[in-house]
This record gives structure tokens, sequence and C-alpha cells, in this order.
């Protein structure tokens, strides 16, 4: 133990480090995340029986899931949820709707305005940035591509 | 069926994060950004509409289906208006879901506090 060379003590570190459990993660992932897609599935038909037109189905069901993910994350279910799900939790919508209230939440006490408004937009805020600057870039470039035609 | 698929086209778009997550430095909040300008530029050469149409919520849940609502947005504002469109599209086509993340993620903000850790 006491005179380990560099090699041993890298080979000694590595077995100490935890490994990540990759196969369990992947499988929550793939778990959660679907269960959230099927939930956004449901709402998306119910919507439809309304005979509202697709793209009005689309926000609605955008809002709700946008709104329960908020909820979830208020009365602090979400964050569990998260937990077990990693990733499948984070990237759809409603982990989106959690980056907002999660930060807002914890800086409460920083006030109404540089505290809940601003915090709101840790992550959001650079998700709206290269989200809505990209889409811009994407219309001009459309223009670009089909003037000559 | 499309239930099945939505849960399994989402389910495997989550997977992809996972997979960065764990075996790269990035956190959820860098995924969410750089899934969200791929889904940008899927949808903007094409690619993410036939998911769309073939996985429906299954697509369209995850963050790269925003991506995909925004460049759809911006393409059909540039088609209809031209380049005063091209910078309305995208926000009008995703408006409700930003709105309703703004006025829900206050509301929730301000009733709820958080878990006091011990």
């Amino acid at each position: 133990m006491d005179k380990m060379n560099n090699k041993e003590y890298q080979k000694y570190a590595e077995q100490k480090i935890p490994k990540p459990t990759y196969f369990k993660n992947i499988i929550n992932a793939f778990l959660v995340g679907g269960t959230i897609c099927l939930i956004g599935q449901i709402i998306r038909n119910i919507l439809f029986r309304f005979e509202l037109g697709e793209e009005s189905v689309a926000s609605a069901t955008a809002i709700i899931l946008v709104f329960i993910g908020s909820f979830l994350t208020g009365i602090g279910v979400y964050d569990t949820i998260g937990k077990i799900g990693g990733a499948g939790a984070a990237i759809p919508i409603t982990g989106f709707a959690n980056s907002i209230v999660a930060p807002a939440m914890e800086y409460k006490r920083e006030g109404l305005i540089f505290g809940v408004a601003a915090k709101m937009f840790t992550i959001a805020g650079p998700v709206l940035v290269y989200g809505i600057g990209s889409s811009v870039v994407v219309g001009i470039l459309y223009l670009m591509f089909t003037a000559g035609r | 069926m499309e239930y099945l698929i939505a849960f399994v086209v989402g389910g495997l778009i989550c997977v992809i994060g996972q997979i960065l997550l764990d075996t790269t430095k990035l956190t959820p909040g860098h995924i969410l950004v750089i899934f969200l300008v791929i889904g940008v530029a899927l949808g903007a050469i094409g690619i993410y509409e036939p998911l769309a149409k073939f996985a429906e919520a299954g697509a369209t849940v995850p963050i790269l289906g925003f991506g995909h609502t925004l460049s759809k947005g911006a393409i059909e504002g540039a088609k209809s208006k031209g380049l005063l469109g091209a910078f309305l599209g995208g926000l009008e086509a995703s408006a409700g879901a930003v709105a309703a993340a703004i006025l829900f993620g206050y509301i929730m903000a301000i009733l709820s506090y958080p878990k006091t850790k011990k």
C-alpha cells in the first residue's frame, strides 16, 4: 500500500472509482422517456377528438405537458423522476419546464425579479437563445437557397 | 400501435441523451441545448418531419421536436412572408410552449418551496 509506483496507484484508483451503471441508466432513460412520450400521445389523441387542426393540437399538447412538468416540479415529484430517469426525464418538454421551475424555486429568496424571474432562464435562456436564433438563421438560409428558383 | 411507436421512439431518443450524459462531461442543460439545435438542423434539412409523422408524440415531445417546430415555422414564415417571416415564423410556431413555460413556471415557482435537504 505504501510503496506503490504511479502505474500501480492508477490501477488501484481505477478500481475504487464507482463505475457508472451504464446499462441500468439506459434502461431507465428509455422507460421514463418513453412513458412521458406515451402520455403525450394520449393527450394528443384526446385533443384530436375536439376536431382541432394538427398545429393547434401540437401547441395544446406542448402547453399541457409544460403544465404537468411545472406542476410536478413544484410539488417535488419531478426531482424523483429525474433521479431515476436521467436524460429520460430531461429531454422531453416536461424536462424543459422542470429546468425553469427548479432554479426559480431555489432562488426565490433573492426576490421576484432577480430571484425568480431571472433564474427561471438559467437553462431555458440558453435553450431559447440557440433555438430561436438558429431558427431565424434557418429561415434566412431557406430564402438564400430558394432565391434563384 | 401508435402508443407503442411513441413509447419506443421517444425512449430511444432519451437513450441517446443518456449515453451522452454518462460518457461525456455534459450536463442535462448542455444536452437540452444540443438536442434542441440538432432538432432545428434536422427540421431544416427535412429529416425530422417524416419522423414526426411516423412517431407523433414520440418525436414531438422530446426537445428535438421543439427544435423541429422552430425551424419548420421559420421556413414556412419565410415562404409566405419572406425575410420578415424568417424572423416571425419560429417563435410563432412555438409560442404556445414558450408562453406556457413562462407563465406556469413563474406561478409554480411562486407557490412552491424546495424540499429542505438535510
